[in-house]
């Protein structure tokens, strides 16, 4: 990974300077129009925090059974990442549906559903902080439970929902916009690939120091 | 020694510890209570309670009332270590926090026999109507946020600022559980009552218990281990 760094560095920074040549070149929303260009942004960093949500959960899991603090590194970073990419979700979302629906927030099952995995994410982050020694396990478990619990507050909210229903207006994609959505998808991804491999050689780092300092002492 | 002697035994102690100070049951009860009046202040006006309340302010006070029971059945076995004893024991870890678990449900379900009845007085709500359904959305929700609470209670019961990082780590896991509470309640509740609409409820709720205990019993032995 650290001889592919640079490269992928390098790759990413081109994909985002391409990207708004890219999305102004998609064409118009046919209902929202320039509005509508901010969901290019607005859905990858979705996909970001619920890759980093479930990298969080999957090594998590690996890191109970096996112990392997390395595994612990990845949950860490994806915790962060989901948190990160998460409020920019979050604030991008209100900014669009301001404009789109005409109110701020809407209890839309998929609004209801990221702020709620958002928030079991920044629980995970505030346990780790204020934990104390040993919180690492116990945000283990946070971080399994908390993408256990995805399917459950999608459901639910879904159904609460729907029993009052409400029209909402739904971007169905159009040629054109899809290449450029895909795209911008690609580069969320990659970056956050990046951000996860600094981020764990960052912990490694750290960890090691730790460890130096400890025998030192002995 | 078997697992259900284990379960038996730890929660019998909890129970006999508990009923001879009753600290937790009195305080959890009159929190419970308070909590309802509270809300009762907010939500009513003009002698009228808004319509569709009860059933979330019923639900509200259990998972207030139910936090508070949880942080305290941990702080007792944290301030003598007996948490430490416990683990040490040679038995099932998985029976320990069965057995914690079915504590915290006594405990709830005594201060639920007070506030069920209270609510429905104070907010007008019809919650005998189904009565069968009622109690088993109210057990099937408890022991949802219990099975969750157990698990994060007995792992913070050494971390730093517990108190606060208990309530904060356990909403976001069980919205899940409030949301299916309340519109289960509230669709026993409304002008026309709809028991199928309370029975699709109960049932995302009965998975969520599966489903959440199942995990507990398998973190629980990691997580609870230096």
């Amino acid at each position: 990974m650290q001889r592919l760094f640079l490269p992928l560095t390098l790759l990413v920074a081109a994909m985002f300077a391409y990207a708004p040549v890219m999305i102004a070149q998609a064409p118009f929303e046919s209902t929202m129009l320039l509005v509508q260009k901010i969901f290019y942004f607005h859905v990858p960093s979705w996909f970001v925090m619920f890759s980093g949500a479930f990298l969080c959960a999957g090594a998590s899991v690996v890191y109970l059974a096996k112990g392997s603090r390395n595994a612990d590194h990845y949950a860490l970073a994806g915790a962060e990442l989901a948190v990160v990419f998460g409020l920019m979700g979050l604030i991008t979302g209100p900014l669009w549906a301001r404009k789109a629906w005409g109110v701020w927030w809407e209890w839309d099952v998929k609004l209801t559903l990221a702020l709620v995995v958002w928030l079991t994410f920044v629980a995970y982050l505030l346990l780790r902080r204020y934990g104390g020694a040993g919180s690492e396990k116990l945000a283990a478990g946070v971080g399994i439970f908390g993408a256990a619990n995805i399917p459950f507050v999608y459901y639910s909210v879904n159904w609460w929902r729907t029993m009052h229903p409400k029209t909402t207006v739904v971007p169905t994609l159009r040629e054109g916009m899809r290449g450029t959505f895909w795209f911008c998808v690609l580069a969320f991804m990659l970056l956050m690939v990046l951000i996860v491999a600094a981020r764990v050689r960052l912990e490694r780092q750290r960890a090691l120091v730790d460890d130096l300092f400890l025998e030192l002492e002995d | 020694m078997t697992f259900l002697r284990v379960v038996w035994l730890v929660m019998r102690k909890d129970l006999l510890v508990e009923l001879r100070s009753r600290e937790i049951v009195y305080t959890t009860m009159f929190f419970a209570v308070s909590c309802v009046l509270v809300f009762a202040f907010g939500f009513v006006r003009e002698g009228q309670p808004m319509e569709d309340v009860g059933a979330g302010i019923l639900w509200i006070a259990v998972a207030f009332s139910g936090t508070l029971a949880l942080g305290r059945a941990f702080e007792r076995e944290r301030q003598s270590e007996t948490l430490r004893a416990l683990l040490l024991a040679p038995v099932d870890r998985p029976a320990l926090y069965i057995a914690k678990l079915l504590g915290v449900l006594v405990l709830l379900a005594a201060v639920e026999v007070i506030i069920v009845p209270l609510v429905a007085l104070l907010f007008q709500a019809p919650l005998f109507r189904h009565l069968a359904m009622l109690l088993a959305l109210l057990a099937a929700g408890t022991i949802g946020f219990t099975a969750v609470g157990t698990l994060f209670g007995a792992m913070l019961a050494r971390a730093r600022s517990r108190d606060v990082l208990l309530p904060v780590l356990l909403y976001p896991i069980t919205v899940p559980v409030i949301i299916a509470g309340v519109r289960g309640t509230s669709a026993l509740l409304q002008a026309d009552p709809d028991p199928a609409v309370a029975r699709a409820w109960l049932s995302l709720l009965v998975s969520f218990d599966v489903v959440f205990i199942t995990l507990a019993l398998w973190t629980f032995e990691p997580v609870m281990t230096d």
